[in-house]
């Protein structure tokens, strides 16, 4: 099993939550981070007093999934979340050890 | 005099007017902290109004409206404690029952000391502050009201024109505010660390609530429902108007942008500027007065950074130069078209320049009285009390480290329980 953490524009999420929906994928956790990568940050003033912010607001979606449907997962999260414009995010996966379904107790892949 | 029901009503009006702009003030200061901070800052103006209530009470008020204690400097106990409510301020001859004149005041006193929570935002004691504007109240705001409003005062004798206190609460609390940031020190992290306002909604509330209460401020201190409440009313309007507009586009060319932030600090230097003015001008010169204000603010702002004192929440900048823009521009635009009742007139008025200088020699001895007082009365609370908080506390957040209180859990994440 692997962990699919992606990070991506706000206003993006929904277009990747229908998209992972379409090809099967039920369940995922969604929360709102501050980020950049390459992009760059904006200036903020107050009373004539500049902050250069540099964090953009982004959302992490993180959903745990099957060996076999990495690839699918990936594209279909690539497909829905880029714009082309900078600041698109990335996507990556991570091995998962055990997996419990909390309510039923179900281990390993019967707990996707 | 007999006492006249409308301009009863209007005063009673007009004192919850201005006690609504304590927790408005509240809300402006509490937007512009960091998160960790607000609750500390709007406990800090509630507790101020209850303080502040009672010492003027006490004392306060006989001391600023008192019988003369000779010299036009101070007033008698006589009405310590509110005794004698029935007998009018010695002087003033009022349609108005005593006792609202004085709850009137009240709320001017509250407001005036509630402002300097905004100097000290973010590392004041709780306790230090309260015993600090008590005092305060005592040995700064009363004597200054009682030069300037009390009939009997020697800036009055002198034909000084203050509506509705651009001395007695703008120049006073700005000039404050300046010995207190001086005595405290900044913040640490200042001015390098990111202090930006929190929520800046909370903000604007405020700003809107400060203009509606300043309606009572201005207006009320005619304490009479009539034609000069009227122009006070609407050269109010016109002044907060005219600074907000000022404000924001001074800020557009000079950084690019205009800000909500700019906009409601705009509207308020407006409204500063006009109170010494209100019942003295036309509304033409409203205008130029609120103008005046926004501009002279947004720049005056600046000078903390250069001159490097964390005023933090800009009492200096705003209602300290604010005030001294209106209480002048009085001896330039004051009529007798306007104010029938006034000795003098302004400059523009064919008065020459005798009102601006009285003018002017009442900015310099507020300013002078009220930094050196606020000096040694902070001094003094800093030794017994204590005035600002350690270090430790100061990182953690006044919220939780004073008050055992934070102000947001959008996600139901707080953990713990009761009686753990």
């Amino acid at each position: 099993m692997k962990l699919v953490t992606a990070v991506i524009k706000p206003f993006k999420l929904d277009d990747v939550k229908q998209a992972l929906h379409d090809i099967g994928i039920a369940g995922m956790t969604v929360s709102e981070v501050q980020g950049h990568g390459r992009q760059r940050g904006h200036t903020e003033v107050y009373r004539g007093a500049e902050y250069v912010v540099d964090f953009v607001p982004k959302v992490r979606m993180e959903v745990v999934v099957d060996d076999g449907d990495v690839t699918r997962v990936l594209d279909a999260i690539v497909a829905a979340a880029a714009t082309g414009q900078i600041g698109d995010g990335k996507v990556w996966t991570t091995d998962v050890g055990d997996l419990v379904r909390i309510r039923t107790g179900e281990r390993g892949p019967d707990a996707l | 005099m007999q006492i006249d029901a409308g301009d009863t009503a209007w005063v009673l009006g007009s004192a919850a007017l201005v006690l609504f702009m304590t927790p408005g003030l509240a809300l402006f200061y509490g937007g512009m902290v960091r998160s960790n901070n607000v609750l500390s800052m709007m406990v800090q103006n509630l507790a101020t109004i209850a303080v502040v209530s009672v010492v003027w009470v006490v004392a306060a008020y006989s001391l600023a409206f008192g019988p003369d204690a000779g010299g036009g400097f101070i007033g008698t106990l006589h009405f310590a404690g509110f005794a004698h409510p029935e007998a009018p301020v010695p002087g003033l001859h009022l349609t108005v029952p005593p006792l609202a004149f004085a709850a009137f005041q009240m709320m001017f006193a509250v407001i005036t000391a509630a402002l300097l929570t905004g100097t000290g935002a973010d590392r004041m004691r709780f306790a230090g502050f309260l015993a600090f504007a008590a005092v305060w109240t005592l040995v700064v705001y009363a004597p200054i009201a009682h030069w300037v409003f009390s009939p009997g005062g020697w800036l009055a004798h002198r034909g000084v024109l203050d509506f509705a206190g651009g001395n007695v609460v703008e120049i006073d609390s700005g000039a404050s505010a300046l010995a207190l940031a001086w005595v405290l020190g900044p913040r640490r992290g200042w001015p390098r660390d990111a202090m930006a306002p929190h929520s800046l909604p909370l903000t604007v509330v405020g700003a809107g609530i400060l203009w509606f209460g300043w309606f009572g401020f201005n207006a009320g201190s005619a304490l009479a429902a009539n034609g000069l409440a009227a122009q006070a009313f609407v050269g109010t309007q016109l002044a907060a108007c005219a600074g907000l507009l000022g404000w924001v586009v001074v800020e557009k060319l000079r950084t690019g942008h205009a800000t909500t932030l700019g906009a409601a600090s705009g509207a308020v230097a407006g409204l500063v500027a006009i109170t010494p003015a209100c019942g003295f001008v036309n509304s033409l010169a409203a205008i130029v007065i609120g103008l005046a204000g926004g501009v002279v603010a947004v720049l005056a702002v600046g000078i903390k950074y250069r001159v490097r004192y964390d005023d933090s929440l800009d009492v200096v900048g705003v209602h300290g130069a604010g005030g001294v823009v209106g209480t002048l521009l009085v001896g330039v635009f004051a009529t007798q078209h306007v104010n029938s009742a006034i000795g003098s007139r302004g400059l523009f008025s064919g008065g020459g320049l005798d009102l601006l200088g009285e003018q002017a020699l009442a900015v310099v001895v507020t300013i002078a009285w009220a930094f050196v007082m606020t000096w040694l009365v902070a001094q003094v609370v800093q030794r017994t009390v204590g005035l600002r908080v350690s270090e430790s506390v100061e990182v953690e957040g006044l919220d939780t480290a004073v008050h055992a209180e934070s102000a947001y859990d959008f996600g139901n994440v707080r953990a713990g329980r009761i009686g753990a």
